[in-house]
């Protein structure tokens, strides 16, 4: 752990702290707006993907290590989920459009 | 050997972390693809299903999970408190933050526990409901069981780790990999809220 980060410590994880209700508080607001399905679930994953970048960046010091752990973790996780997404999502909203309405 | 090594220059350590953190860190990557496996599971069945049951209504199920979303960010702040004293060398204070952390983890617990005994009574289990969904119980209780599992799991370590530390059992990258797996499931829940909670909710 870096001098820097710990000296600056305490308000800054209570500042991601401040920062990850808000989005929460903007997620449960979201979930009571009439928005189509789709819509919803954009908005929705894409608060929680800012949200858990915070966690990792910070919470979990990944922006404070070595460049090198970040690039050996991050991107065969990225590419499993892009991966189970191509896979599944097109044919899931496919199922959503042939609804009998 | 020596000279290997200083010789090669960067491919000694070419992460320049503690073994244990990069173990729990590959651990923290498979496991985040088992829950993402979970959720793509979990989202396929909701979207594509005409008459996916909403039964969450905002009182108690959607307050309940809000409150239970802010015990887990709170406990992961208390956790980052406790890395941060154990690193500087403070025993007592970084098992006090721990032990603050394990509180918010057992709220957790408990809140998930009223919640569940709250559906069975309406009659939802993981093979039957009252709406005639039973991919909406099983969906549910599985991805909910196995976070839940993963809470529970962390209170032990976190438990194991708080008294050893406090006793001068552990160094403080003990602490701080603990943290890490503690920080995961707190991580997983932001994705499993959204996409179990708010995606069913009951329409004022």
């Amino acid at each position: 752990m870096s001098e820097n980060a710990e000296h600056h410590g305490s308000r800054l994880y209570l500042y991601v702290w401040f920062w990850l209700l808000a989005l929460t508080g903007v997620e449960v607001f979201l979930a009571y707006e009439h928005l189509p399905l789709k819509t919803m679930l954009v908005l929705l994953m894409s608060l929680s993907m800012v949200k858990a970048a915070l966690i990792i960046a910070y919470f979990m010091h990944l922006r404070f290590e070595k460049r090198s752990l970040t690039l050996t973790l991050m991107p065969p996780l990225v590419i499993c989920i892009i991966l189970l997404l191509l896979f599944f999502f097109p044919d899931s909203l496919r199922l959503l459009e042939l609804r009998p309405s | 050997m020596a000279d290997v090594t200083t010789g090669w220059g960067g491919g000694a350590a070419p992460y320049a972390v503690n073994s244990k953190k990069l173990g729990m860190w590959l651990f923290v990557i498979s496991d985040a693809l088992t829950f993402s496996a979970l959720l793509v599971a979990y989202s396929y069945v909701r979207m594509s299903n005409p008459n996916w049951p909403m039964p969450f209504e905002m009182d108690p199920a959607i307050i309940g999970a809000t409150i239970m979303t802010f015990c887990l960010l709170s406990s992961s702040v208390t956790m980052v408190m406790a890395v941060s004293a154990a690193h500087r060398g403070l025993r007592a204070t970084a098992a006090k933050w721990i032990l603050a952390t394990m509180a918010g983890g057992l709220a957790f617990v408990v809140l998930h526990t009223r919640e569940w005994l709250h559906l069975i009574h309406e009659g939802v289990t993981p093979f039957q409901n009252p709406w005639g969904v039973p991919l909406f119980g099983a969906t549910f209780f599985t991805l909910t069981g196995l976070h839940m599992t993963h809470v529970i799991c962390g209170v032990v370590y976190l438990s194991v780790i708080a008294f050893g530390f406090g006793r001068g059992k552990f160094q403080s990258i003990d602490v701080e990999v603990s943290g890490l797996y503690w920080h995961f499931v707190d991580l997983v829940w932001m994705f499993i809220f959204p996409l179990v909670y708010l995606m069913s909710n009951k329409m004022p």
